[in-house]
């Protein structure tokens, strides 16, 4: 399953951070500056699985932000690495320009696509149907 | 009246822009805690129209590291509001905010259950994705019924939220899993994707959870099947614009239906063979172009070496990692190597015939493929490939970084060990191992190598030859120097003769070899440990080496050395220099052959740690133990073998594990304590009195000297005395003075024999001797019965 994902700046900088399983508050920034310490530090041609104390940690960079997705040893690291291209993938349907001013909507996505550690859907039109009528909604 | 009002508070995202204009850590702190204090006041006012736009903030805030529990009641209050977005704020704060535990989470309960009977989808899907993320086990099963009823609706965005959520519930209540069952038996026939991906989730879960599950889901319910056919339909369905991801059909529910035909099909024949035409199937079929094809095959290969798969699937998986292996892709490689060190337990042979890429892929850039290629070459070494394999691995152990040199150099000990084919080899990678890695070896190897070097007893010149040779170049690494300095002490005299047979014979005096010895204790390189070994290794060079003098000097100035380990070591070497010097050959002979710990017995007493000195340090590693165990057993086997005799004549060593103390114990309490002496044995002119000391302060340990005299005219040569005890008892026999007994009473053979009786039980013994008296062989027996109470009470 998946244990939490991270959504990084190249200066360590968290910008989304969402847990599956209960972190203690004082720990998770020890454990993010570490995480990010470890996918910073690899160069372009090493492979995006590390392994982290007892779990494996698949990231990804896009320009300046790194995806980190933390997964325990029964899942397949291919398929997460695909899974954080979806993701992003949705993202970018749906922010046109910044993503990082909305917060809150990025939540909402993620919590589509994932929930409780697993997966839920991957089809970005319907994981993009709550959030349309929100704002529907919201504009109304 | 109203009071005045307060400037609307700001939105989310102009808080991230502030935020982000900070420069330093002090000045974010500042804007947030402004922030934070604003917040306050809007909660404390009751504020509704901002309160969901205020817990946004502080979600935010909460994700920066900053507290933020005076918000959890607001998400509440939000919770139980009308409208659809502050319901939205409120759940994801619950879920970012809450466990299980706070006490305000209980409050949840209501709300949650009024939402999950909501009109409005949305809203129930919040309900259940919250109640889903961080239940509580109370909360679960108050609301089980509702998720189950859930589970059953038409509606598939729903339906896929409700699975997920009774995995959670089940996880929180096991009891509860009987529940989910009946609801379960449509699932799979939905067409929407979203909801057979939770679905399998779901069963993956109560299948992993509970054996009579996974029997039940086997046999009636037919699963395999099904999963099997929706997994061809996948494959062989055309293109679909709704889940396709790089020309491949909703490959993450591929991986998921594979991962779960893996559950089915472990250990059970029948669902194997079920689905072994799908799998052969998706295992040829695949794109492999990219990484999506290569993740479905990697979940495939997983699934086949899993299960109880035909032998053709198998090694079809395998080259399936082996072309993985040749992927220009680092994940794909890291990806082959973890899943071929998971089947190399079983299909050994068939990982073989793919060893030299995994051997290539120690030259890997990649920290993380280099470590798995080593772990994987130390599991495919073998007899046959042993040469060409170390050699690949000894080379690797030069270049690699030092986090792995620990590990390398045991997995080389240990497969040099298993499989060398010749002990020169193994004598040579031993040392290839010290010279290139020797300071990340383990502390047990020092003693494991000292073991194997003396138990190879062609190779000794060789060796330490080989070893001097090393220490000449480098007196750095603390292992390598301790195990020379052992070997030079023990074999010294070896090298100054130049006897090496396997290599050229190196010149070397006495003079150069202690100047050697002499520069390892003086070195600030040197560790304690070391010192230790190097003084005694001189010490034992003093009945190798003809120049006694040099070391006697050198014994003594360490007398007073500040190091309280060396001090004490040259103190007791000085007693043996001058009051003990008799004892000191037999002391410092050389060492027997060596057994592993694994035979030892449960006294201290007899089990030696194999070296001639009474040193505190050698007592910590596991004491090889020598022949002398033998002897406290065996009455009949000392009496009726002859063999024996070697190994009683030359075991000499001394200490118990305890401490240095008991040689001075030994050597220290000679005084004869008042026991009266007795006559042993008296016949054909041959004398032999007992006379004894007792060994404080161990008073189990009664120490025996025999005085042997002959009073016939010719002398008795070849004189060995053996002596045998009942199995409650231990025995030492140290060196005699001499095998001569000269005639005519001139003088007197002595020999020390050591009883331990810790049952204080009578003293019997049982004599052997055998000696030549006028050119013809004597040999008689004898039973010793009339010990004085004393000597074993």
């Amino acid at each position: 399953m998946i244990k939490f994902v991270l959504m990084v700046n190249r200066q360590g900088q968290t910008r989304l951070s969402r847990y599956y399983h209960s972190v203690e508050l004082s720990r998770r920034a020890a454990l993010e500056a570490d995480v990010v310490r470890y996918c910073l530090s690899r160069k372009k041609d090493q492979c995006s699985f590390v392994e982290y104390k007892d779990f494996k940690l698949v990231y990804r960079q896009y320009a300046a932000l790194y995806i980190v997705v933390g997964i325990t040893d029964s899942e397949n690291e291919l398929s997460i690495y695909e899974l954080v291209h979806n993701f992003v993938e949705v993202l970018d349907k749906y922010f046109s320009r910044v993503i990082m001013f909305n917060l809150d909507r990025v939540h909402i996505i993620l919590d589509e696509i994932i929930q409780n550690g697993h997966i839920v859907e991957t089809n970005k039109s319907r994981i993009l149907a709550p959030l349309t009528t929100i704002d529907k909604m919201v504009d109304s | 009246m109203a009071l005045p009002r307060m400037p609307a508070p700001i939105r989310l995202r102009e808080l991230i822009r502030t935020i982000r204009t900070a420069r330093t850590q002090a000045e974010e702190r500042e804007m947030i805690q402004k922030e934070c204090a604003a917040i306050r006041s809007s909660f404390r006012e009751e504020d509704n129209t901002y309160r969901c736009r205020n817990v946004a903030k502080l979600l935010y805030m909460h994700m920066l590291g900053y507290p933020a529990h005076f918000g959890q009641l607001e998400c509440l209050k939000l919770i139980a509001s009308q409208k659809f977005t502050d319901k939205r704020i409120g759940y994801l704060g619950a879920m970012l905010l809450l466990d299980e535990r706070q006490d305000v989470h209980l409050l949840m309960t209501n709300c949650i259950k009024n939402d999950l009977n909501h009109s409005t989808q949305y809203v129930q899907g919040l309900a259940l994705c919250t109640l889903g993320c961080m239940g509580s086990s109370e909360m679960c099963r108050d609301l089980a019924g509702e998720v189950e009823k859930l589970l059953k609706t038409s509606n598939s965005y729903l339906r896929k939220k409700a699975a997920l959520c009774a995995v959670h519930v089940i996880r929180k209540v096991p009891e509860l899993m009987e529940m989910f069952l009946p609801a379960t038996k449509n699932l799979l026939s939905e067409k929407n994707h979203g909801v057979l991906h939770t679905s399998v989730v779901l069963l993956t879960e109560m299948c992993e959870r509970s054996p009579d599950m996974l029997a039940h889901f086997r046999k009636n319910e037919k699963l395999v099947p099904q999963l099997v056919r929706i997994l061809k339909n996948l494959i062989m369905s055309g293109y679909s614009p709704e889940h396709d991801v790089s020309g491949i059909s909703d490959p993450f529910l591929q991986v998921r239906i594979l991962r779960l035909l893996r559950i089915l099909g472990k250990g059970d024949d029948d669902s194997s063979e079920a689905m072994n035409d799908i799998l052969a199937q998706v295992a040829t079929n695949t794109e492999t172009s990219k990484n999506v094809g290569n993740a479905i095959l990697y979940e495939t290969v997983l699934t086949i070496m899993d299960i109880k798969s035909e032998s053709g699937l198998r090694v079809l998986a395998i080259n399936i990692l082996g072309r993985f292996l040749l992927n220009n892709d680092k994940n794909i490689r890291y990806v082959a190597l973890t899943s071929l060190l998971k089947t190399v337990q079983t299909d050994h042979n068939a990982v073989q015939r793919h060893r030299s890429t995994i051997v290539d892929c120690l030259k890997d850039l990649d920290v993380s493929i280099k470590r798995r290629a080593m772990e994987l070459s130390f599991a495919l070494v073998n007899g046959n490939n042993i040469r060409g394999m170390m050699k690949e691995l000894l080379y690797f152990l030069d270049s690699c970084d030092p986090e792995f040199k620990a590990d390398c150099a045991s997995g080389v000990f240990l497969a040099a060990e298993k499989y060398a084919p010749s002990k020169r080899w193994h004598i040579d990678t031993i040392m290839r191992v010290l010279t290139t890695a020797g300071s990340y070896v383990r502390d047990d190897s020092v003693p494991n190598l000292i073991q194997l070097i003396t138990n190879s007893v062609e190779m000794h010149a060789y060796t330490v030859q080989r070893l001097y040779k090393a220490l000449l170049d480098d007196i750095s690494q603390q292992p390598l120097v301790q195990v020379a300095s052992w070997c030079i002490g023990e074999y010294g005299d070896l090298l100054v003769s130049g006897q090496c047979e396997e290599e050229e014979p190196i010149q070397v005096t006495e003079d150069e070899v202690l100047d050697v010895l002499e520069g390892l204790l003086v070195s600030n390189l040197s560790t304690p440990v070391t010192r230790g070994y190097a003084l005694t290794a001189i010490m034992k060079l003093s009945t190798r080496f003809t120049s006694v003098n040099r070391i006697k000097k050198v014994v003594s100035i360490y007398g007073s050395s500040i190091d309280v380990e060396l001090q004490q070591r040259a103190v007791e070497y000085n007693a043996l220099f001058k009051k003990y010097d008799h004892m000191r050959p037999a002391l410092l002979e050389r060492m027997p052959i060596m057994e592993k710990t694994a035979s030892n017995g449960p006294t201290e007493i007899v089990q030696t740690n194999g070296e001639a000195e009474p040193s505190v340090v050698e007592a910590k590693h596991p004491p090889p133990v020598t022949q002398p165990t033998n002897q406290a057993n065996d009455l009949l086997d000392l009496l009726g073998g002859n063999d024996v005799v070697p190994v009683i004549q030359t075991t000499v060593p001394t200490k118990p594990a305890s401490a240095g103390g008991e040689l001075l114990d030994l050597l220290g309490d000679l005084s004869l304590s008042g026991i009266p002496p007795m006559t042993a044995y008296n016949k054909n002119g041959l004398k032999i009195d007992f006379t004894f000391e007792r060994a404080n302060p161990n008073p189990n340990i009664a120490v025996i000297t025999i005085h042997a005299s002959n009073s016939t005219e010719a002398d008795m040569t070849d004189f060995v005395f053996q002596a045998a005890v009942p199995k409650t008892f231990q025995l030492q026999l140290l060196s005699p003075s001499s095998n001569v007994v000269p005639t005519l009473n001139q003088g007197t053979v002595t020999q020390v024999i050591r009883v331990l009786n810790p049952q204080k039980q009578q003293l019997r013994m049982r004599i052997k001797l055998t000696y030549t008296h006028k050119g013809s062989a004597v040999q008689d027996l004898a039973e010793v019965n009339n010990f004085p109470p004393q000597s074993w009470q």
